[in-house]
Parts: C-alpha cells; sequence; structure tokens
C-alpha cells in the first residue's frame, strides 16, 4: 500500500462543538488514490463530521485535512475539488434531472454541447438513461439515489464523499446499488470515502475500513484483517458477531501466549502481550467448535439453550456455567447441538487475542445494541 | 319512510343547503355587478330602470376615483414589494440561524396580526406626526408594509418547514458560492412561499380602509374614496369599477388555476 499515492489525509483532526462536545479526537487517516475507504460506526460515533469537515460543511478546530497534498481545511465547499452524495440525497426540486446532474457544469460555464453530451453518458452511467425531462419528485428512491451520484461524479472530482447514501433503501435495492456503487468506483478510479453504520456494507464494498467508536478511530485496515484480526474488544463485537472469554495472561513463550480463564488455561498466539494483563479472546461463532464426549485439551462444559434457524444458516445458542451465552453458528445442511450437554473447544488459529482495554469500551458497546439502527 | 324516499330527501336538502350558501357568498357581488348596469339616476340608486353602460362611460371622467385607484394600486406595489423582501428574508434568517431571544421575536410578529387595526392605526399616525414625516403615499407605503411583514413571514416559513437544508450545502458542494446558491436554489424552491406572501400583502393592501384613514393625510385611496361616497348611497360608477375589478381578479384567479403561471411538475 505504501507506493500508492495518498489522496486524503487527515492529521490530528479535533472537532469540539460548543466548546466541550468532543466529537472527532485525533483523528489521523491517509486514503489512497483510487481506494474505496469505509468510516464505519455507529451513530454519533463521528464518521458524518468527520466526511463534513472533508467536505467543507464543517471546520475542523485543530489539526489539518489534504486533498492531493493541499491544505483545504480554510478553503470554502465550492472551492474544493470535492463531491458529496447526501443521505437526503438532496437532489434540486425544481430542476429536471438533466439540470440537477448538469448542475455544477453549468455553475463551472462549461460549453453547452459539452454539457449535453457529459450528462446524457453520465445518465447512461447509472442507468438513467431518457429519465432527463422528470422532476425528482417523479422518481423511486433508487433512481434518486442514482440521479444524486450523478450529479457528483460528472464534475469529475478528486474524491467522492458518500454519507450513508444507501440507508433509505429497501434492504433488496441496497445490496443491488452496493455491487453498482463499487462497479462504478473501480470503472471510474474515483478516491471514495463512503460513511455508513452497516458493518455488512462496510465489509462488501470497502478496500478498507477505519472503524471509529466515540471520536477515536480504532483500527484501519482491509476487511478481512478487521474481521480475521480485530484490534480491540469493539471491533470484534462490532463487525460480526463473535465470543469473547475474558481472561488474564498467566504465561508468555515465544509467541504462545497463555491465558487463565475463568474455565480453564488455554494458550493462544500474540505478542506484545505483558503478564497478567487483562485479555480476551475472540472466537467467531463459524469457528466454534463442539462436541458431545469430553475432548482432550482446554474445553469448556456448556448446556444447549436454543437452536434458531436463520435461512442458510443456523445458529445454537449455550450457556456457560457462568451463565455467558455462547453462539455456534453452521451452514445449514451441517449439524448442530439441539439440547443437552455439549463440550465447546477451539483450534488455537481461530482464536484471536485481544488487549481487555477500559471499561468504556464495553459500555459502548452495549449501548450500541440499542441505537445501532441510525 | 322507505330508504329510497330518504334518500331523496337527504339529496333535495343537501342542494337547498348547498345553493343557499353560494347565494349567501355571491348575492352581495352579484347585487353590485347588476346595479353598474342600472339606469337608474336618483338616489339610492337600487330601483332598476334599465341596462345601460353608461357607468362605466362615467367613470372614465371621474377622474378624483381613477386616482385614488391609481394611488391604490402604486401602494399595494410599493408596500408588497418592501414587505415580500424584508419577510422573506427575516423568515429565512429566523430558520436558518438560531440566536438570543428567537422565541421572543418570534412570538412578537403575532403581534400585529392579532391587535385591532384601529391601534395601529393611531400608533402609526402619532409615529408619523411625531417623527414629521408629511402624511401621504409614503406613510401609506409604510403602514401597508408594517402589517403586512408577517403575513409574508408565516407565509415563507410554511414553505420553510418541508425544506430540506442539504439542497443548498449540495449546491456549493457542487461549485456554487453562496450568492448563487441563494439565486439557482434557495429562491426557486422557497418562490410559492413568496409568491403567496405577495399576493396576500397585495390582496390586504388594496382593501385596507383603517389604518389608511389614520396614515393617508390628503391621499385617496380606492377604498378610502368608495368609504366618502357611500354617505349618499353607492354611485353606480363605483360598482362600475368594482365590476371592472372584480372581473380583473377572476380572471387572474383561472390563470393561476389553469396553471398558466406554474410548469407543469406534477
Amino acid at each position: 500500500m505504501n507506493d500508492k499515492k495518498v489522496m486524503v489525509e487527515i492529521e490530528g483532526v479535533n472537532k469540539i462543538y460548543g466548546g466541550t462536545n468532543h466529537v472527532v479526537k485525533d483523528l489521523s487517516i491517509s486514503v489512497y488514490e483510487g481506494e474505496f475507504l469505509t468510516l464505519l460506526g455507529s451513530s454519533g460515533c463521528g464518521k458524518t463530521t468527520t466526511l463534513r469537515m472533508v467536505a467543507g460543511f464543517e471546520e475542523p478546530t485543530s489539526g489539518s485535512i489534504k486533498v492531493a497534498g493541499v491544505n483545504i481545511e480554510n478553503q470554502e465547499p465550492f472551492e474544493r475539488n470535492v463531491n458529496t452524495v447526501f443521505q437526503s440525497y438532496a437532489l434540486f426540486p425544481h430542476m429536471t434531472i438533466f439540470d440537477n446532474v448538469a448542475y455544477g457544469l453549468k455553475i463551472k460555464k462549461t460549453a453547452k454541447a459539452e454539457i449535453k453530451e457529459r450528462v446524457t453518458n453520465m445518465l447512461d452511467l447509472v442507468q438513467l438513461g431518457g429519465f432527463e425531462k422528470r422532476y425528482p419528485s417523479q422518481l423511486s428512491g433508487g433512481q434518486k439515489q442514482r440521479v444524486a451520484i450523478a450529479r457528483a461524479l460528472i464534475n469529475r472530482p478528486q474524491v467522492l464523499l458518500l454519507d450513508e447514501p444507501l440507508g433509505a433503501l429497501d434492504l433488496k435495492l441496497r445490496k443491488q446499488m452496493q455491487l453498482e456503487l463499487k462497479r462504478l468506483q473501480k470503472k471510474l478510479n474515483i478516491t471514495f470515502i463512503y460513511v455508513t453504520h452497516d458493518q455488512e456494507e462496510a465489509l462488501t464494498m470497502s478496500d478498507r475500513i477505519a472503524i471509529m467508536n466515540d471520536g477515536v478511530l480504532e483500527q484501519i485496515g482491509t476487511p478481512t484483517d478487521i474481521y480475521e484480526r480485530p484490534a480491540s474488544k469493539f471491533v470484534a463485537t462490532f463487525i460480526g458477531e463473535t465470543n469473547l472469554f475474558e481472561g488474564c495472561v498467566s504465561g508468555i513463550e515465544g509467541d504462545a501466549v497463555s491465558v487463565t480463564l475463568e474455565t480453564g488455561t488455554v494458550t493462544a498466539k500474540g505478542s506484545d502481550y505483558q503478564m497478567n494483563e487483562m485479555v480476551a479472546i475472540s472466537v467467531r461463532p463459524e469457528r466454534m467448535q463442539y462436541s458431545f464426549e469430553p475432548v482432550e485439551g482446554f474445553t469448556i462444559e456448556a448446556s444447549v439453550k436454543e437452536q434458531v434457524y436463520v435461512g442458510s444458516i443456523l445458529k445454537a445458542i449455550v450457556i456457560l456455567p457462568n451463565g455467558n451465552e455462547v453462539k455456534i453458528e453452521r451452514l445449514a445442511g451441517q449439524s448442530i447441538p439441539t439440547d443437552g450437554k455439549v463440550y465447546l473447544y477451539w483450534n488455537e488459529d481461530d482464536a484471536k487475542l485481544i488487549h481487555s482495554r477500559s471499561q468504556v469500551f464495553f459500555d459502548a458497546v452495549e449501548n450500541m445494541t440499542f441505537s445501532s439502527v441510525s | 319512510m322507505s330508504r329510497q324516499s330518504k334518500r331523496g330527501v337527504k339529496k333535495v336538502s343537501s342542494i337547498i343547503f348547498c345553493t343557499l350558501v353560494y347565494l349567501f357568498l355571491f348575492l352581495p357581488i352579484i347585487v353590485i355587478v347588476v346595479n353598474s348596469f342600472n339606469a337608474t339616476t336618483s338616489k339610492p340608486y337600487l330601483s332598476w330602470k334599465g341596462f345601460t353602460f353608461d357607468w362605466y362611460m362615467k367613470l372614465f371622467d371621474n377622474t378624483a376615483l381613477l386616482s385614488s385607484f391609481g394611488n391604490t394600486i402604486l401602494i399595494a406595489i410599493c408596500s408588497t414589494l418592501l414587505a415580500t423582501c424584508i419577510g422573506t428574508i427575516a423568515a429565512v434568517g429566523m430558520y436558518k440561524y438560531k440566536f438570543k431571544g428567537k422565541s421572543a421575536i418570534d412570538g412578537l410578529l403575532y403581534i400585529p396580526v392579532v391587535i385591532p387595526e384601529i391601534v395601529l392605526g393611531i400608533s402609526l399616525l402619532t409615529l408619523f406626526t411625531n417623527t414629521h414625516i408629511p402624511r401621504g403615499v409614503l406613510t401609506l407605503v409604510l403602514a401597508h408594509t408594517t402589517f403586512s411583514i408577517p403575513y409574508v413571514i408565516f407565509n415563507v416559513r410554511a414553505r420553510l418547514s418541508g425544506y430540506d437544508n442539504s439542497i443548498e450545502e449540495a449546491s456549493m458542494d457542487l461549485g456554487a458560492n453562496r450568492i448563487k446558491t441563494f439565486f439557482n436554489i434557495t429562491l426557486p424552491v422557497l418562490a410559492p412561499g413568496i409568491g403567496g406572501g405577495a399576493l396576500l400583502a397585495f390582496t390586504l393592501s388594496i382593501d385596507d380602509v383603517i389604518i389608511s384613514y389614520f396614515t393617508n393625510g390628503q391621499t385617496k385611496t380606492y377604498p378610502l374614496k368608495v368609504m366618502e361616497s357611500i354617505k349618499s348611497g353607492v354611485a353606480p360608477d363605483v360598482n362600475a369599477l368594482s365590476t371592472l375589478i372584480l372581473l380583473g381578479t377572476v380572471v387572474l384567479v383561472i390563470l393561476t388555476q389553469s396553471g398558466i403561471f406554474t410548469k407543469n411538475k406534477q
């Protein structure tokens, strides 16, 4: 990645509203040219504020934002070569689709013939050819969304900012638009910064994901990095489902860390851990192993609480002796315990060791379950 | 009674009721129109003496009445322009910005609407006398602007309640500065509200009597002139001019309804 040119450089940016409301905390992110970067987080985590600072609608309290090497934090929105796709689409209701898409070019006083050609091409690209004379009120949600994207892209921005653009669409349309957006981005090779609270959307579309929590960047990496190697408990629980086993480091031998859990001691791979440090082991539900007979090595005895059928996936929820719930997931067709006693274990490679951070993060996760639909 | 005859009674009674309502609304107007063609020359100009266009001919000789009508139109246009500009800017400002005492200012807007016109008239008269502004067209325009502003604000604000602020951000995002954004986006989107407010202001100005009575000095507006002349029954040339105004209004309403002024947007 290092050989790629940096397109957007956010450096040490803080945003404080009204002197006390600190919504973005010392944020530094580099976005590479042609990259699809997603800012992911629950509502109120500062991701939209970050996007609006890049667009120019908000001014950072401190720090710098560079686009293509130029400081832009003091430029007006209309002076920046970035364009935004708004969550509410923000189409101009009194203009036809043609005029909406042509707006940016008209402001730049582009020649009429060129405007016509570029608008026609752009509308074809978003599969809205023939809609030129309609008004926004005559379009469906998905069509409005495509107009909003066309209106932004026609200006050939260096960076396209998208603020939860698919939030108002139904599930099926959203899936379809996700692929379409990704296709457009690859085809035009424009840097996308995409804001969403939908982790699945982020995993599907992004080259890299930046996970924000309470104004702080928790982790930035490829979808695989984030899913397979979460850097914090917040990330582990926010991206997909996981089972966390908390314990304490009781021995270190090279990169093999012994962790003492309530139910026994298990080894996991990891570096830069210290003795007696509080840690957590994250095991994804689909990697959780079980057996009806005791197996050798580390196991946890548990009893099956219920089984859930979710179409292509089977889930079982089992209860540990300490009352915690553990989820097991299998593809439909595979077997899954239905009741009685099971012995849980996992392969060392499937267990991810995570530093336990302060309780604040755990509380944030707990609260998130109530506010994740923003 | 059978069900069917009950239904019949229902139908007949609703027709009668409807007719009465419309008669109640339109009878006074019909009387004016009819009387404007009445050939009678004796006061109080009520008994029908045959059809004539005389009053319309006479109307164009009645320079005092015509000039008062001219004054009314002039004052209405000026006060409407002023009230619309001030009211629109005020409404947009109050919608967009938060400031101290906003709710108080909000509440104060209703005062000119609810206080008796006579109080507003007297206070304006006192104001103009104390500030030595000669009463005439200028004071009439100022007075009419004063009571029209809240109506413009209410109308524009109603339009603003469904207004998506992000369309202005989108415009700036696409390269338009604030002035271009205001004229390309804000103004056209608010236009129906502004137009409605302006029409209301215009109407209020045209038929205002009480406040004009206090602030007119020697200048006569059309309603004041009519008030003056009815001491001896409504003169038929007033009927004639009223009929012409009515005709103008009806034509305007028909044009608006037929959508000539608005593009077809569904």
